[in-house]
């Protein structure tokens, strides 16, 4: 046991001795594979995949079968749809709607948001730079930047110094105003809560979409400009058209981190004044609550809200795959 | 020239240059702050820092390292980035070659069920983490691992290991084949090929992998939060930072310093490596 608290033991067992060990798996595997006869060594590729799959197994196929299994039983170990019932109702059903405010907002935010920037950074000369600033804030986690957040959304009462920046913009630019306190105020803390995860992510939306742009074939928005057609009706029915799929990915991607969002609700408010979301609310269930059972529900409700996204980019796959 | 003698179309044009400038501009500059803003409020005073705002550090500078000595000093700061290395880089790696082998496995060779598995896969990128939680936690009790960091190594390799896969067999699918034959006729077997024809090819996606994988698990929370608790081990940095922030006896200052040593190898990562990161992006998401 001490040397699971070593860190260089464990560096040197994960970085090192474990790979190492994967690497000679695979060389005995393959010498016992050449001394059977060729009709046996059709076991090979599950000789090869019985360490990755094994562990894909473990992680998330075990564990979405047990979660059902889990939340249909009540705490006797009877079948029963209670924690269903307890999900759907009383003040679960604010959380269910505060997520519900996620999905919508912040991927309509996050991808009119990168549509602007690929469409405009690639009319300027500075896009790299440009580009580089929006993407920094993917690199931190979560975390970092609910810490950077809660500063610029900062309140103090009118009387004070305002420390955030927000509302010291806002005193200075609109006359008359009183600072607001962001996190505070219900609906609007979701909303304040849901900007933070839109400038987290526009990187990665923006870096798809500038791709996807990049990739629309000069000669149709040339074609379209020629016949007179304004910028504004070039991105409409060349662009947009030509990057949807792009669009899709980057949809579908947001709405299921909208699902899953954890990071920045625990951190910024702990889910009070209203904020709080699916997975807080289950993170409660499972250790100020210790119920299992409802927690399992929870997760089974957002595994079923993933599920139109599974089958869209199960179809995507299966198109390519016959290309 | 006088001004009415510029057609309105080039004044149309100039005036529509300068929005798009300033827009862009703007998406800069608003992208940006929040990160100045912890920076310079991280080498303030906890006095300057409870009455005025940070931005009042340009006109009146006082500045100091003192928040960052108290975070490595007092709050064990150093601590905290070795238990995150020791949990990301092994991840990192493992993820990369289990990811490669995966890879090559589904590609190269033929077998009943490699379609399926393939679509498994695919299906199971978008899993929410919150359908493993329950019956992991009970795993890792029953097995000891409640705790540990291998219990970290075992949950985040195995999560990522759909997305690692999917990404690099796109690449090595996209090996011509040529390669292949030759090195067949050089008596290759697959663990010699996959050794010194695959894996040497498929470096640059490999790195974009590891360094998307090295983000990922450096800044995750949610699964140290619950799996590594009770471990002699300092926490790892996010859920350091995450506890700083919400006991605010500690000062809001060295909340920020800590902060900002969090995201420190983060960002000097993503700058330096932004081209494999965008790739790693890329391939992810647009095929093709």
């Amino acid at each position: 046991m001490n040397l699971l608290d070593n860190i260089p033991a464990l560096l040197v067992i994960g970085a090192i001795a474990i790979p190492l060990f994967v690497y000679a798996y695979l060389g005995i595997g393959e010498r016992v594979l050449a001394l059977l006869p060729t009709p046996m060594q059709r076991i090979r590729p599950w000789v090869w995949l019985v360490v990755p799959l094994g562990l894909v197994a473990l992680i998330l196929v075990y564990t979405v079968v047990s979660t059902i299994v889990i939340s249909v039983m009540d705490g006797e170990g009877r079948l029963s749809a209670d924690n269903f019932i307890w999900a759907f109702t009383g003040a679960m059903r604010d959380v269910l709607v505060n997520n519900a405010t996620w999905i919508i907002v912040f991927p309509l935010g996050t991808l009119a948001l990168a549509l602007i920037v690929a469409v405009l950074f690639d009319r300027v000369r500075y896009e790299k730079i440009a580009m580089t600033l929006i993407v920094l804030p993917t690199a931190i986690s979560f975390t970092a930047g609910s810490v950077i957040w809660r500063q610029m959304y900062s309140y103090q009462p009118p009387a004070n110094n305002q420390l955030g920046l927000i509302n010291a913009i806002l005193l200075a630019v609109v006359p008359g105003a009183q600072p607001i306190p962001w996190l505070q105020t219900p609906v609007l803390n979701t909303f304040a809560l849901i900007f933070v995860a839109v400038w987290s992510s526009l990187g990665v939306a923006a870096l798809i979409l500038s791709a996807a742009v990049k990739g629309v074939p000069a000669e149709l928005s040339e074609a379209a400009r020629l016949d007179g057609a304004s910028e504004w009706m070039v991105f409409r029915s060349v662009t947009l058209p030509a990057i949807a799929p792009a669009i899709l990915v980057v949809l579908t991607t947001e709405i299921i981190f909208a699902l899953k969002v954890f990071d920045i609700v625990y951190v910024m408010t702990n889910g009070n004044f209203g904020t709080n979301v699916i997975a807080n609310e289950m993170y409660n269930e499972l250790f100020a609550a210790n119920n299992p059972g409802r927690a399992s529900a929870i997760a089974v409700i957002l595994l079923i809200a993933a599920i139109p996204v599974v089958a869209i980019n199960i179809r995507q796959f299966r198109a390519e795959a016959e290309q | 020239m006088s001004a009415a003698r510029i057609s309105p179309v080039r004044w149309g044009r100039a005036g529509a240059r300068l929005v798009l400038h300033l827009l862009v501009v703007l998406l800069m500059v608003s992208w940006f702050t929040p990160l100045l803003a912890l920076f310079v409020a991280a080498f303030r005073t906890e006095n300057d820092t409870a009455h005025t705002g940070w931005w009042t550090a340009f006109v009146q500078p006082l500045f100091t390292s003192y928040n960052f000595q108290r975070a490595i000093d007092i709050m064990s700061i150093g601590d905290s980035i070795g238990t995150s290395l020791a949990i990301s880089i092994p991840v990192t790696i493992l993820t990369t070659l289990l990811s490669a082998v995966g890879a090559y496995a589904l590609t190269r060779m033929r077998f009943a069920g490699r379609t399926a598995i393939s679509l498994l896969l695919v299906g199971l990128l978008v899993a929410p983490p919150q359908v493993t939680l329950v019956p992991m936690l009970r795993f890792f009790n029953l097995t000891g691992l409640s705790g540990t960091v291998p219990a970290i190594w075992i949950f985040q390799v195995g999560f990522t290991l759909p997305f690692g896969i999917f990404l690099v067999r796109g690449f090595i699918a996209s090996i011509p084949t040529d390669l292949f034959e030759a090195a067949s006729i050089d008596g290759a077997g697959h663990l010699r090929t996959f050794r010194s024809l695959v894996l040497p090819v498929s470096m640059p996606i490999l790195a974009s992998l590891a360094i998307m994988q090295f983000l990922w698990s450096w800044n995750d929370l949610l699964v140290p939060l619950l799996f590594l608790g009770g471990s002699d081990l300092a926490a790892p940095m996010t859920v350091q930072v995450a506890g700083l922030q919400q006991t605010t006896g500690q000062g809001l200052s060295q909340v920020l310093a800590a902060t900002c040593i969090s995201i420190i190898i983060p960002l000097v990562l993503i700058v330096s490596l932004q081209r494999y990161f965008v790739r790693g992006v890329l391939g992810g998401a647009v095929k093709g």
